[in-house]
């Protein structure tokens, strides 16, 4: 937002542009706008950190037994298990909010009361699964 | 000569947004297999969990998803690029970059996947 000068009243009057990646944190969105920008947020991690330390970890699960324990001692240590948290988190939101977008893109639920429902639904599903997940990796059970 | 000027790529944004979607299926579906495959699994240990990559059509389903995965996060990492990035010149290295570690990600996870 920039303010542009008001000829009338000589006032600054507010004047809207798209909301810059900067801006993000000084509005406040809608549900179905967090939703949205958590989409973005998990799916730049996921790109950023997911997919190189998925890739390694992967490698060092497959190519053999001495690896193996390599994979388990790399995945036992806690610095280790809140990243996988995070991304854990990243891709059940990501994977969550996908689907609501594919039943937009089906024209279902685009009224404002059901959009602002599948939101809550998103935030609600996403978050309980990362929390089992946390309590699997914390090794609750 | 014609008249009309072809302005734009007809139909290149659709394609992207509709790969985007059909990409983002192929995925969710190979997380399904994968989950009810891990949950078989008697106990995970090198051998079963080796085992079960061994597989010829576990290499190409996970392949699969790995194709659509590097194609789904092309197009999701331009749109956030396009968005953001204004200057020319960075959003081409940007994007360049974003293909060369894509292709070297999907060239890592073949091989990883034929070393079982």
């Amino acid at each position: 937002m920039t303010d542009a000068v008001d000829k009338a009243t000589g006032r600054a009057r507010p004047e809207f542009r798209n909301i810059h990646v900067t801006q993000i944190a000084g509005y406040r969105l809608p549900l179905a706008g967090i939703v949205s920008i958590l989409h973005r947020i998990s799916g730049a991690l996921l790109f950023l950190v997911g997919l190189p330390f998925a890739l390694y970890l992967f490698q060092q699960s497959l190519l053999s037994e001495i690896s193996f324990d390599n994979y388990r001692a790399i995945v036992s240590h806690w610095f280790a298990k809140l990243v996988l948290l995070g991304l854990a988190w990243a891709y059940l939101h990501h994977l969550c909010a996908g689907i609501r977008y594919l039943f937009l893109d089906l024209d279902i639920g685009v009224d404002k009361a059901a959009s602002r429902s599948s939101a809550a639904v998103v935030m609600a599903i996403s978050l309980t699964l990362t929390f089992l997940v946390a309590l699997k990796i914390f090794g609750v059970f | 000569m014609t008249t009309k000027r072809l302005i734009v790529g007809a139909h290149y944004g659709l394609r992207d947004w509709l790969a985007q979607r059909i990409t983002a299926v192929v995925m969710a579906l190979y997380t399904l297999v994968l989950l009810g495959w891990l949950f078989a699994l008697p106990e995970l240990t090198y051998g079963t969990w080796a085992g079960m990559f061994a597989s010829t059509w576990m290499k190409v389903l996970s392949l699969l998803a790995l194709v659509a995965l590097v194609w789904h996060a092309w197009v999701g990492v331009r749109d956030i690029f396009m968005d953001y990035i204004k200057p020319a010149g960075l959003r081409l290295l940007l994007l360049t970059a974003t293909i060369v570690v894509l292709v070297g990600y999907a060239l890592w996870a073949v091989t990883i996947l034929w070393s079982v």
